[in-house]
């Protein structure tokens, strides 16, 4: 038998290793991005290098980068928008005024999330292409808004019900309005639950790719679908992909980092907290 | 805690609005509704609906109804049955792969020390990043027989370079997924060690049970929720797995990494089958039904504060 305090220290030691194994392949992609074209090709592979940033410039810059970051981030933040906008006030009702069939409505929406993309693509294809809303912001923003909004009433009426009650009864009895209750008293209670779920739609939605591949070309295609085309990309640019590929998990990375503690609600639509 | 048995606010009468203006806003939900009917059940609708049919863009004519032949012909033909075992056979393994890691993961965090919340950052990230990017990351980096970083690590050891993608394609996929998705089984199994009570732990190791025990008696039985939440949601997203196959294989060699949804989009996108890949399509539903039906089930049968950390 180890001694306890030596086995704690090497349970760490053994924890933290695993981490950084975990997340090693992220790591060589970011110091790849970094390299030069030669250097990246380089095999036995070079740990340590003169860091360069010409990839990056021409990764982003000299080519089509930003216009399909453009369409990303248009397309993401207005379907977390609506999303928004939609879910709250759903979740509004059924979180303080529930009739017998909340219940199921709740049950439904939930079974919604979970259809799968395949089962739904054709005829989506078939309807977008007869309203012309194939590779435009406009369609993409409607399918992502479908898919997030979900997420939003699940999350957000968990929060509701969070707020004390008494708070509320309070406000009623001195006989405010819908609008002022809502935004003077129980939008600022939620705002860091409003804040987590605003972050996981934004999660969810950048990363998609099937809905984007399908029903995108050119002219509204998000960054998933041009990170794809990299597919036969055969050691020719590894230095310039991993400088696109890095820019793109960026900002998601960062705002997972950031609502870590939301993270399982949110996956789990608010099953575990 | 779960969100279906948890109470909702009951209003006392003299708290309550008028009541025209209670009526008024319980029907707040009726737009989402209604905007979330038109955009997913009305396409499903529509999918049962082509599936019924011969409707091929390839083939200008008559679209007739053919009844249930699609569905007849895709289970006569052995390609699409070897597409449905695959389709099995990636979401098994990820599943008992990333449940063995996540578990041991979980395990490690649950316990104080210095870096905690580093080693946790770390660990959740692969599930933080795009998948097109975890496939192109893994296609080319990783597993490129000449210069990827595992033939680097296997010539350490003398051993040869593997062309994995051409010999061995679905366990190369199941790696990628499952290192996608390892991190998700963790963090919920995570919340669950955290929701109990240190107490039991501790009468428990008063009362002399070593760690085996105290994980097969204690722990086990206090996650077995979380354990099934954490699978059947994560069964859902493998089975829907498609950008991973795109980049890394396309689907093959020949069919040997194709799953149900790249078998629909080929259908519907290479060779414009609209109501083959329709009928698929309602397999798919079927499948992922089945498991959102063990879903919920959990979620009712365990209601109240056993979930909450």
């Amino acid at each position: 038998m180890l001694k306890p305090a030596l086995r704690e220290r090497l349970l760490t030691v053994l924890t933290l290793f695993l981490a950084f194994l975990m997340f090693f392949p992220i790591l060589w992609m970011v110091l790849t991005s970094f390299k030069t074209e030669q250097i990246a090709f380089a095999f036995p592979p070079k740990f340590f290098f003169t860091p360069t940033l010409e990839n990056w410039q021409i990764a982003l810059v000299g080519t089509d980068y930003l216009r399909f970051l453009g369409n990303t981030l248009i397309i993401t933040g207005l379907a977390t928008l609506t999303a928004l906008i939609l879910g709250i006030p759903a979740a509004y009702a059924m979180a303080f005024y529930p009739t017998k069939r909340t219940d199921s409505s709740m049950m439904w929406v939930m079974s919604t999330r979970m259809l799968p993309p395949a089962g739904v693509i054709v005829p989506l294809y078939v309807i977008f292409q007869s309203l012309k809303l194939l590779d435009t912001h406009l369609g993409m923003i409607i399918i992502y808004t479908a898919m997030n909004v979900p997420l939003v009433i699940w999350m957000v009426r968990s929060f509701m019900l969070d707020i004390p009650f008494e708070i509320i009864e309070a406000a009623r009895m001195d006989g405010v309005t819908l609008w002022q209750e809502v935004r003077t008293m129980i939008l600022p209670l939620i705002v860091p639950g409003l804040a987590a779920t605003a972050l996981l739609c934004f999660i969810f939605t950048w990363n998609e790719f099937f809905f984007a591949f399908s029903l995108t070309t050119k002219g509204a295609a998000p960054l998933s679908v041009y990170i794809s085309s990299f597919k036969t990309a055969e050691g020719l640019f590894w230095a310039k992909m991993s400088a696109a590929a890095t820019a793109t998990i960026f900002p998601v990375l960062v705002a997972g980092w950031v609502a870590q503690r939301q993270l399982v609600t949110g996956l789990t639509m608010g099953a575990v907290k | 805690m779960t969100t279906i048995t948890q109470p909702s606010h009951q209003s006392l009468p003299a708290a309550r609005p008028k009541r025209n203006e209670r009526e008024r806003r319980k029907f707040l939900s009726a737009p989402t509704l209604l905007f979330m009917i038109l955009v997913t059940q009305v396409p499903f609708v529509l999918t049962l609906y082509y599936s019924f049919q011969n409707w091929n863009l390839l083939r200008p004519g008559n679209i007739n109804w053919i009844g249930f032949r699609n569905y007849l012909r895709a289970f006569e033909n052995p390609d699409f049955l070897a597409i449905l075992w695959n389709t099995l056979v990636l979401s098994l393994s990820v599943v008992i792969i990333t449940f063995v890691l996540g578990m041991l993961f979980a395990l490690l965090l649950n316990r104080p020390f210095v870096g905690r919340g580093l080693a946790r950052t770390l660990l959740i990230s692969p599930f933080l990043v795009m998948p097109v990017v975890t496939a192109v990351l893994w296609k080319n980096v990783l597993l490129n027989p000449t210069i990827g970083l595992v033939s680097f690590f296997l010539s350490l050891f003398g051993l040869p370079p593997i062309d994995w993608l051409a010999h061995y394609a679905m366990p190369a996929i199941i790696a990628t997924v499952s290192w996608q998705w390892t991190p998700f089984v963790m963090l919920i199994l995570l919340a669950g060690l955290q929701s109990l009570p240190e107490s039991t732990l501790e009468a428990a190791s008063l009362d002399g049970a070593n760690g085996l025990n105290l994980f097969r008696f204690i722990i086990l039985p206090h996650l077995t929720t979380f354990i099934e939440i954490a699978l059947l949601m994560e069964v859902l997203f493998i089975l829907n797995i498609f950008g991973e196959i795109f980049v890394m294989t396309t689907g093959g060699p020949g069919i040997a990494t194709t799953n149900l949804p790249f078998e629909i989009y080929k259908e519907a996108f290479l060779r414009w089958n609209i109501s083959r890949a329709a009928a698929f399509g309602v397999l798919a539903v079927i499948m992922a039904n089945i498991v959102v039906l063990l879903f919920l089930r959990v979620l009712r049968r365990q209601s109240g504060p056993a979930l909450e950390s």
